[in-house]
């Protein structure tokens, strides 16, 4: 295997990476509000990621920086031909991401629902420019012989890309509705439970949805591999799961759909790296975006040394705070206590 | 405007903004980590408030420097395609080794620092903010060494017209680098030190808590007095080695358009830019800019005229000259304001050993101000290493002019540059009112609950 080939799959491995983790963060983002009632529940709600969203998006900050030192012609077309969905993404990440410090720093009704109201959209945003952006690398846009983008804003809105974004959108509210069942207790562990539960019957449809389309979008007929199928049995393994109370194993469940939905469509794009619509001959593939052999190869020993060390670290965060979190009223009004 | 003008003043505006917040992150948590780890060797519980005071704070910037940082890391694709498309090969490696080896590094431990007061051991706990602190500052080693790249561009071929890598420990031994990154860790902890002297000769000033903010103002002022010699030291080497690499940058630094040894620096002037070769110096010290830029009492200074035809004849016809007014004066306001921090360290040094600070009202007036400099020497330091690169985007191999995404229009960046603009803005008030909240809030009490403590069930998953 050569390191152009090494290289896809890291990226591949960190965008995955980045929706298995980052993933539940946008669903609890979107969903804080209707899961937690009052104010209390819903610092609650938040305070399930508190410790790890800013970690866990790193993993994006991961995915594009490999992305411009593996592929820097695949990093140069992507992100100037996404230009406008760019910066809207980049607004969703800020204000989203600024929304979990601010949020708590001051007292007042209009203070904290201003935040709540700017976390749930940017959480919303997020995954659905992201899935945009990341189909319309298989999709295609007009890209011209010297790989620029020839279009406009509305190229990058085809059918197929927008349903790819809704199918990620979907995937978060059932990751992270399962992940809030996972790590609260009491009545919103069962508003959450009862969330994901629901949101099971259309995530799976439209998973298996996106895989057949995608397969459609490729020229390979009309049948969803191995890996969609998996997905949406998983995503059925986990509507009884959570029936069964067991939101553990759901949540194991859900963080494979979210794995194979995503890995399924980077196994769909190779080895192209992004279609051109205007022409097949313009496409950029692995072999014709790529960094040199020496660039690929250093990269390949820092990232051998580092992702295991940031994964055992990582790992290390979800163990410390492995317990479940309550309101401090079901709690006995002891705020603090461990 | 043309969308290259436009590109320019986008990539401006983000940087200069997302460094207003950087340097107080590296700096900040630098010192927190000191805070509590006297907290922790001397039992001394007005350390862990002061630890928990200012690490609030610290946490409010680090919020927008984070999310800003992401708008860095896009608008290289973004913006500059061309120039990504060219420089990816060797470019790219320090910005993914950033994300892996450091950035990983701050978020992750800063969130087990953030929640993880009780329930980590105080050891770990205490190890856990120097993970933050050791990763805000190799973010910025390899981000500077990305930027020394552009300035001296080394360790690389070009292969089909593309630079390629050839040696990555070229490039983080680049001496641009080497002391570029000492600069800018230096100038990160006088920015630092600046604020919590400001913030505690605030509660001074109001006989707020005396006894613990005293602390505060020893720390932070036995911090900024050698941060602010030595950034000055290793500034004034910096222009020394891009005297070497970089001579258009110096020329134009001091307006000087004809060669000459020795130099002499002008403490002020009037006119001396593009269509005025002759300023009027205000006060010109001999010798001064042949020390600045050679490190010798009689060294040379080749001027801009002679600099601009060697490039003609390399490079072809073209204007190698970068905006002098912006070079010529971002280099005085950084130096003059860098003197006036030191000398405002040295004072507070003198009369915390005279025992005086407290009765020196004036000093802790003026301590609460200077607060404010550090950003200004930040961004006129920055100014100045960018703008006097231009027109070189990569000094020597790729103007900024070829550069900018060719399919990118004016519309799109007027768009971005305005929704960009707007919430930097907006963020701006909100961090502002926020920072002042909580910089004169009391001391919480010990073992009060914060915000990010939550009740624990027994029971995990």
């Amino acid at each position: 295997m050569g390191l152009q080939v090494f290289w896809f799959i890291a990226i591949a491995v960190l965008w995955t990476g980045f929706f298995v983790l980052e993933g539940f963060d946008f669903g609890v983002g979107m969903l804080h509000g209707v899961i937690g009632k009052t104010e209390a529940e819903q610092r609650v709600v938040t305070g399930t990621i508190g410790p790890v969203w800013d970690g866990n998006e790193v993993w994006l900050i991961v995915a594009g920086a490999g992305i411009f030192a593996a592929f820097p012609s695949w990093y140069a077309t992507m992100f100037s031909s996404l230009y406008l969905a760019m910066v809207l993404l980049l607004v969703a990440l800020i204000v989203r991401g600024v929304s979990f410090e601010f949020r708590g720093k001051r007292d007042g009704a209009t203070w904290k629902k201003t935040w709540s109201r700017l976390q749930t959209a940017g959480s919303l945003l997020a995954p659905l420019l992201i899935g945009i952006a990341l189909a319309d690398l298989l999709h295609g846009l007009p890209i011209d012989s010297s790989e620029e983008f020839t279009g406009n804003f509305w190229d990058l809105l085809s059918p197929y890309s927008v349903f790819a974004g809704l199918t990620l959108v979907l995937l978060c509210v059932l990751h992270g509705a399962t992940y809030v069942s996972v790590k609260t207790d009491g009545e919103l562990r069962e508003r959450a439970r009862r969330l994901a539960r629901r949101s099971t019957v259309v995530t799976g449809a439209a998973v298996l949805l996106f895989g057949v389309w995608t397969q459609v979008v490729i020229h390979h007929g009309a049948f969803p591999d191995f890996l969609t199928v998996g997905a949406v049995l998983a995503i059925v393994a986990s509507s009884w799961l959570l029936g069964d109370r067991r939101e553990g194993w759901a949540f194991a469940m859900t963080a494979f759909a979210m794995a194979a939905t995503v890995l399924t469509f980077f196994i769909d794009l190779y080895p192209n790296v992004m279609v051109s619509s205007t022409d097949a001959a313009y496409n950029l593939t692995v072999q014709n975006a790529s960094s040199a052999p020496y660039a690929l190869k250093v990269m390949t020993i820092v990232a051998i040394i580092f992702l295991p060390a940031v994964m055992i670290y990582q790992g290390w965060t979800y163990h410390v705070f492995r317990r479940r979190l309550m309101t401090p009223a079901a709690a006995g009004g002891a705020p603090g206590a461990s | 405007m043309t969308n290259l003008d436009l590109a320019r003043l986008q990539f401006a505006s983000t940087s200069i903004y997302h460094f207003l917040f950087v340097p107080v992150t590296i700096g900040l948590a630098f010192l927190v980590a000191l805070l509590q780890t006297t907290w922790h060797r001397r039992g001394d519980e007005a350390y862990l408030r002061l630890t928990r005071f200012f690490g609030t704070l610290l946490v409010i910037n680090i919020a927008i420097g984070v999310v800003t940082g992401l708008v860095q890391e896009f608008q290289f694709g973004m913006n500059w395609s061309a120039y990504s498309r060219y420089v990816g090969d060797v470019f790219g490696a320090p910005l993914a080794i950033e994300g892996l080896g450091a950035f990983f590094l701050e978020s992750v431990f800063l969130g087990l620092w953030l929640f993880g007061w009780g329930r980590l051991s105080p050891r770990v706990h205490l190890a856990t903010i120097w993970a933050v602190a050791a990763g805000a500052a190799l973010s910025a080693a390899f981000i500077m060494a990305a930027n020394s790249w552009m300035q001296h561009p080394v360790g690389y071929a070009v292969v089909n017209g593309k630079a390629q890598l050839t040696n990555i420990w070229s490039v983080m031994t680049n001496p641009v680098f080497v002391w570029g990154y000492l600069h800018v860790l230096l100038a990160s902890l006088v920015t630092g030190s600046a604020i919590m002297l400001a913030v505690s000769a605030w509660h001074l000033k109001h006989d707020a808590q005396v006894d613990q903010f005293r602390r505060a103002a020893s720390l932070s002022l036995v911090v900024l007095l050698p941060a602010s010699l030595f950034a000055m030291m290793v500034g004034s080497h910096l222009g020394v080695i891009e005297t070497t690499y970089q001579p258009m940058k110096v020329a134009a630094m001091e307006a000087q358009w004809d060669s000459c040894q020795p130099c002499s620096f002008s403490a002020f002037q009037i006119g001396g830019g593009k269509n005025d070769e002759t300023p009027t110096k205000i006060i010109a010290i001999p010798h001064l800019l042949s020390l600045l830029a050679d490190d010798a009492w009689n060294g040379p200074v080749t001027g801009m005229n002679e600099l601009n035809q060697q490039y003609q004849q390399q490079y072809g016809v073209g204007n190698y000259v970068p905006n002098v007014f912006i070079q010529y004066w971002s280099m005085r306001v950084m130096a003059y304001l860098a003197v006036v921090v030191f000398l405002v360290a040295l004072l507070g040094v003198y009369l915390l050993w005279r025992k005086k600070l407290m009765s020196t009202r004036w000093f802790l007036w003026l301590a609460i101000w200077v607060a404010a400099i550090p950003f200004l020497m930040n961004t006129a330091g920055w100014l100045l290493t960018e703008n006097g690169r231009q027109p070189w985007i990569v000094q020597g191999l790729m103007q900024t002019s070829q550069g900018v995404s060719p399919s990118v229009s004016a519309a799109s960046i007027w768009i971005s540059l305005s929704i960009f603009l707007l919430l930097y803005g907006t963020l701006a008030v909100v961090d502002w009112t926020l920072m002042l909240r909580y910089a004169r809030k009391d001391l919480a009490p010990e073992g009060e609950a914060d915000e990010h403590d939550l009740p624990e069930a027994a029971m995990a998953y």
